[in-house]
C-alpha cells in the first residue's frame, strides 16, 4: 500500500493503494467515481478513456504510481453543469444506444476539440478510431463531434 | 396510499388514489396474465394491475418502465406511447426504471423484439384512459359537459371559455372517478411524440459519469469477487491450491462452487491481481474439441442419414433427378463472442431465508427462478433491482453470471458483487453456434427454380433453419432440414438468432441463382414473391405485400441499377416480425473495392421513436456488417483461442460506411425493431462484392477469406 495525493477534476484527493494499481480502478473503488468505465483493460477499447494534462489517456493501463501531480480529468469533471460542447451535442445527436461506451468516447473527442477545434471528418475518425462502442452509434458519435466543434470557443 | 378499486370491463386498469394527492393508474404489461384470467388459469383472486402511470399535483408525471434497457430504447419509448395518448408535456415526464415483480409486469425481459409489439395497445389504452378521467374531473370542476373540454399538452381546457388546468391540479379529484368502460385512441395523425425524434430519457446521466450500469453499483461493506472457471470447454475441476493467491494483500477468501474457483477481496484490482496466483488443476471430462475439427466434422453432418425434416413441399428427389441445371454452394459461420461493452456482473445478497439482487439482465424472472432452486427458497423471498444494461446482445439471456454472485454470497454469508473481465467475458461460455449451410437449387430447360434444398447444420445451434422463411412457399419442389451436434462448448442466443448468419447464406445464394439464371437479382426475387402470392406451396409465413414494400423502397432509394460506377448488392429478409432490405455500394478505388454506402428499408410497422428506430437500423447494420467481416472466435483443445480485443477483432469507426435508412410508413401495429436490421447485411455486402471483383464470399468472417485478401472493406480511403 502506499499513499497518494491525485489532482483529479481541480481537486486535490488522496488515497491509499498499491502503486500497480491501474488509475481506472482507483477511480472506481476507491474514489466512488464510477462514470470511467472498464470495457477490456488492455488499452483496445477506450471506454476508460480520461485527460492526462488534457490528453486522452486509457486509465486502464496507467498505474496510479505514474500520475504524479499530472492533472487528470474524469467525464464527470469535463464540465461543472455537464454543458461542455460535447455533452451537449451528444444529448442534441442522441448519441447513446447501451451508453457504456459513451463517456469514454466523449472524453476523447474532448482531447480532440482541445487541440484541433476544427477536425476534419478524417481527422475525427482516426482521433476516434481507439474507442470501440459495440452498438454500433459510430455515426451519431461522428456527427456529435461535428457538431460540438461548430459550438467551440 | 389507498386503493379506490374500479376495475374497468376491459379489466387491466386499476385507479388509485395517492396518499399525497394525485392519480395513479396501474395497468398489467401483461398479455399472458389477461389470457390466463380467461381462460381461468390466473391464480385465485383478482389480476395485479401494478405498471404504474402516476400523476402528482406538482404536474410530475411518473411513468415506471418494467423491461430491461440495454440499448434498445424501450426506457424511452414505451414512456412516449402512454405520453402521447395522455397528451402529456413530455418534459414533465419521469421515467423509472421498475424492480422485477412478476406479479406486476408479464414478459419483463428483453429479447426477440417482442417488447413493442407486445405492449403497445395497453400502453395506449392505459394513457388515453387516464386522460378521459381528466377530463372528466375537469368536466365536473367547470360543471360542463366532458364533449366540452379537452387537453392541450398536460392542461385540460374549457372549448367554451378557454379556461384551463394542469393534469396536477385535476389528478385527487380524477381518481375519484370510475375508470371508464372503453376508450378512444388517437388517430395516427395527431400523435405528437409517437413518430418524433425524442431523445433518451437516461442521456443526462450517461454523458455526466453518473452510475447505472451494473458494474457501477456499490454497497458498503460489499465485496468484489472474480470467478476462474475452467480454461477448455470439457474439463472439471480437480483441485487447487490457494496458497499464493490468499496472501495477496486486500484477499479475504478463495472459495469454490462446482467447477469454479471464486476469489473474493476487498477491490477490483486485489482480487484481479490474486486470481493470476491461483493453481488449479483440470481434468479432462469430454473431448476437447478444436475449430478444424469442428470444419471436418460439418462435412459429415451435411452427408449425415440422419437429418430432422423441418419443411417438405412437394417431391424434391424428383425435381432434382429431372433439372436440367443444378446449383449448390455452401457457407459456414463461425462461433461469435456476444461481448456487451459491459462484461457480466452482478451484485448478491444471500441471508438466511432470503436473497438480494442486483444487476444487469435480460431475463430478471429466470434469473430468480434459478435462483430460487439454487438455494431452495420460495422465489417471492428474492428481490431482484434492475441496473440499466451495457449492452446485451443475447448474452444477459442467461443467468449463469447471477448464480455465481449467488454462489458466493451464500459460501462468504456477505454481499458480493461478482465481476468478469473482458477475458472472462469472451471465454466463459454461451456463443453464437457455429453452423454451415448447403444450398441446392434446381433449374428446369426455361431457369425456372422447380426444386430447393436447404441442409443446415451446427453445433449446438438448435433447428439452425427458419424452415418457413421466404423463399418456402415460391418453390413446387422443397425440402428444409437440420442436423445438430452437441458440443461441451456452451451456446445461446445472439442477436438475431440464427438468422443472424442463415440470412447473409440465403440471401448470398438467391443472388446465385439469379445470376445464373441472368436475371435482375431485385427482379428475381420479386418474381419469386409474385409466384408466392399467385399460387403458394404450402403454408406462407411472412407477408409477402409487406416484403415486395421493402424490396421497393430499398431499390428506389438506391437508385438500383442505375449506377453504372458502383458495384450495388441486394438483400432482403424477414425475421423477428419486421421486414428490412438493404443495398450495399462498392466502389474501386486503385484496384481495391471500397464498401462507400448501405441503403436500408425497413418495415417495422409504425415508427415509435424515430430517434431509436434509426439508431437499432444503424447499429444493427454496422453489427452485422463488423461480425461479417470480422468476428471469429475459435478452439483449440477446448480453449477459445481468442480472449480480448486485440485478438477479437471488432469494428471501428473507420470501417464504417455511410448508412441510409427509411422507413415504410403503413400504419401497422409495430413489430420491433432491436434486430431486424442486423440478418440483411451479411449478403448485402458480399453480393455487392460478387459484383465488384466477381468473386462469391461464403465464409464468414470475410476477413479470412482467401478472396478478400488485404481488403477491409468498409476502410475510407
Ligand atoms: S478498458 Fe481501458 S482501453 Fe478498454
Ligand atoms: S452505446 Fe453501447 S457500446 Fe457504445
Amino acid at each position: 500500500m502506499a499513499h497518494y495525493k491525485l489532482q483529479i477534476n481541480g481537486k486535490s484527493v488522496e488515497t491509499d493503494v498499491e502503486p500497480d494499481t491501474p488509475l481506472l480502478w482507483v477511480l472506481r473503488d476507491h474514489l466512488g467515481m464510477v462514470g470511467t468505465k472498464y470495457g477490456c483493460g488492455i488499452g483496445q477499447c477506450g471506454a476508460c478513456t480520461v485527460h492526462f494534462n488534457g490528453n486522452a489517456v486509457k486509465s486502464c493501463s496507467l498505474p496510479v504510481s505514474a500520475v504524479g501531480t499530472n492533472k487528470i480529468t474524469t467525464i464527470e469533471g469535463l464540465s461543472e453543469k455537464g454543458d461542455h460542447p460535447l455533452q451537449l451535442a451528444w444529448d442534441e445527436v442522441d448519441v447513446p444506444q447501451c451508453g457504456y461506451c459513451q463517456a469514454g468516447q466523449i472524453m476523447t473527442a474532448a482531447a480532440l476539440l482541445n487541440k484541433n477545434p476544427r477536425p476534419s471528418g478524417e481527422e475525427i475518425d482516426n482521433a476516434m478510431n481507439g474507442n470501440i462502442c459495440r452498438c454500433g452509434t459510430y455515426h451519431r458519435i461522428h456527427e456529435a463531434v461535428v457538431l460540438a466543434s461548430t459550438k467551440m470557443k | 396510499m389507498q386503493t379506490n378499486y374500479t376495475s374497468s370491463r376491459r379489466n387491466f386498469l386499476k385507479l388509485t388514489a395517492a396518499a399525497g394527492g394525485g392519480l395513479m393508474l396501474g395497468f398489467t404489461w401483461s398479455m399472458k396474465a389477461m389470457a390466463d384470467s380467461v381462460d381461468g388459469l390466473a391464480p385465485a383472486g383478482e389480476l395485479t394491475f401494478n405498471s404504474y402511470l402516476a400523476i402528482s399535483p406538482d404536474d410530475i408525471i411518473t411513468i415506471y418502465s418494467p423491461n430491461p434497457e440495454l440499448g434498445q430504447n424501450i426506457k424511452t419509448s414505451f414512456p412516449m406511447i402512454v405520453a402521447d395518448e395522455l397528451d402529456a408535456d413530455w418534459s414533465k415526464v419521469k421515467v423509472v426504471q421498475a424492480a422485477l415483480d412478476t406479479k406486476k409486469y408479464e414478459r419483463q425481459l428483453t429479447g426477440g423484439s417482442g417488447a413493442v409489439p407486445h405492449s403497445w395497445e395497453r400502453l395506449r389504452k392505459a394513457g388515453a384512459t387516464a386522460r378521459q378521467m381528466l377530463m372528466e374531473a375537469g368536466a365536473k370542476r367547470w360543471n360542463t359537459s366532458i364533449d366540452n373540454v379537452t387537453t392541450d399538452n398536460g392542461f385540460v381546457v374549457n372549448k367554451s371559455n378557454g379556461q384551463k388546468l394542469t393534469y396536477g391540479a385535476l389528478a385527487t379529484d380524477a381518481a375519484k372517478g370510475v375508470v371508464p368502460a372503453d376508450v378512444k385512441l388517437k388517430d395516427r395523425k395527431d400523435f405528437k411524440l409517437i413518430g418524433k425524434f425524442v431523445r433518451g430519457v437516461d442521456n443526462k446521466a450517461m454523458i455526466t459519469g453518473k452510475p447505472l450500469f451494473g458494474l457501477d453499483f456499490y454497497r458498503e461493506g460489499m465485496l468484489y469477487a472474480m470467478v476462474v472457471r475452467p480454461e477448455a470447454f470439457g474439463q472439471k475441476l480437480k483441485g487447487f491450491d490457494a496458497t499464493a493467491a490468499k496472501a495477496v494483500p486486500g484477499i479475504i477468501d478463495v472459495v469454490s462452487f462446482k467447477n469454479s474457483v471464486a476469489v473474493v477481496g476487498k477491490s477490483t484490482w486485489q482480487v484481479n491481481k490474486a486470481r493470476k496466483l491461483l493453481k488449479i488443476e483440470y481434468e479432462i471430462e469430454t473431448p476437447l474439441e478444436s475449430t478444424p475439427d469442428h470444419d471436418k466434422l460439418f462435412k459429415d453432418l451435411l452427408e449425415s442419414k440422419d437429418a430432422t425434416a423441418r419443411r417438405k413441399d412437394g417431391d424434391v428427389e424428383a425435381a432434382f433427378k429431372s433439372a436440367a441445371k443444378v446449383i449448390k454452394a455452401e457457407y459456414q459461420c463461425p462461433f461469435l463472442s456476444h461481448s456487451p461493452m459491459e462484461p457480466m456482473n452482478f451484485f448478491a445478497h444471500v441471508k438466511e431465508n432470503s436473497c438480494e439482487l442486483i444487476g444487469p439482465s435480460q431475463t430478471p424472472d429466470m434469473a430468480r427462478q434459478e435462483t430460487a432452486k439454487l438455494l431452495g427458497i420460495p422465489p417471492d423471498n428474492i428481490t431482484l433491482e434492475l441496473t440499466r444494461l451495457g449492452g446485451g446482445f443475447g448474452r444477459r439471456l442467461k443467468a449463469d453470471y447471477v448464480l455465481e454472485a449467488v454462489e458466493v454470497s451464500r459460501l462468504m454469508k456477505a454481499p458480493v458483487k461478482v465481476i468478469w473481465t473482458r477475458e472472462d467475458d469472451m471465454t466463459g461460455g454461451s456463443y453464437r453456434p457455429a453452423v454451415r449451410y448447403r444450398f441446392e437449387a434446381a433449374l428446369d430447360a426455361s431457369n425456372n427454380l422447380t426444386g430447393y434444398r436447404l441442409r443446415g447444420v451446427g453445433i449446438n445451434s438448435g433447428n439452425p433453419t427458419r424452415e418457413d422463411n421466404f423463399p418456402s412457399g415460391a418453390v413446387d419442389n422443397l425440402l428444409i432440414e437440420s442436423v445438430e451436434y452437441k458440443s461441451p462448448i456452451t451456446t445461446g442466443a445472439w442477436r438475431a438468432p440464427i438468422t443472424n448468419f442463415l440470412a447473409f447464406a440465403e440471401q448470398s445464394f438467391l443472388d446465385e441463382v439469379a445470376q445464373i439464371v441472368g436475371m435482375d437479382p431485385v427482379q428475381f426475387r420479386l418474381k419469386l414473391l409474385d409466384r408466392a402470392k399467385q399460387n403458394p406451396v404450402g403454408a406462407i409465413k411472412y407477408d409477402i405485400d409487406r416484403m415486395k414494400a421493402v424490396i421497393q423502397l430499398a431499390a428506389d432509394k438506391a437508385g438500383w441499377g442505375k449506377k453504372p460506377n458502383i458495384a450495388q448488392g441486394f438483400s432482403v429478409y424477414f425475421s423477428h416480425r419486421s421486414y428490412v432490405a438493404q443495398v450495399a455500394e462498392i466502389e474501386m478505388k486503385q484496384n481495391k473495392p471500397v464498401l462507400k454506402k448501405i441503403y436500408a428499408a425497413a418495415d417495422c410497422g409504425v415508427v415509435i421513436n424515430q430517434s431509436g428506430s434509426l439508431q437499432q437500423v444503424k447499429g444493427g447494420i454496422v453489427d452485422g456488417l463488423g461480425h461479417a467481416m470480422f468476428g471469429s472466435l475459435t478452439f483449440k483443445n477446448g480453449v477459445p483461442e481468442q480472449n480480448n480485443f486485440n485478438n477479437y477483432r471488432l469494428i471501428r469507426m473507420k470501417e464504417v460506411p455511410e448508412v441510409e435508412v427509411h422507413f415504410v410508413d403503413n400504419g401497422i401495429d409495430p413489430t420491433g425493431l432491436g434486430e431486424p436490421a442486423l440478418p440483411p447485411t451479411g449478403g448485402a455486402v458480399a453480393n455487392a462484392y460478387y459484383k465488384a471483383t466477381g468473386k462469391r464470399l461464403h465464409d464468414q468472417p470475410f476477413i479470412r477469406q482467401e478472396e478478400m485478401k488485404g481488403v477491409t472493406l468498409g476502410e475510407r480511403m
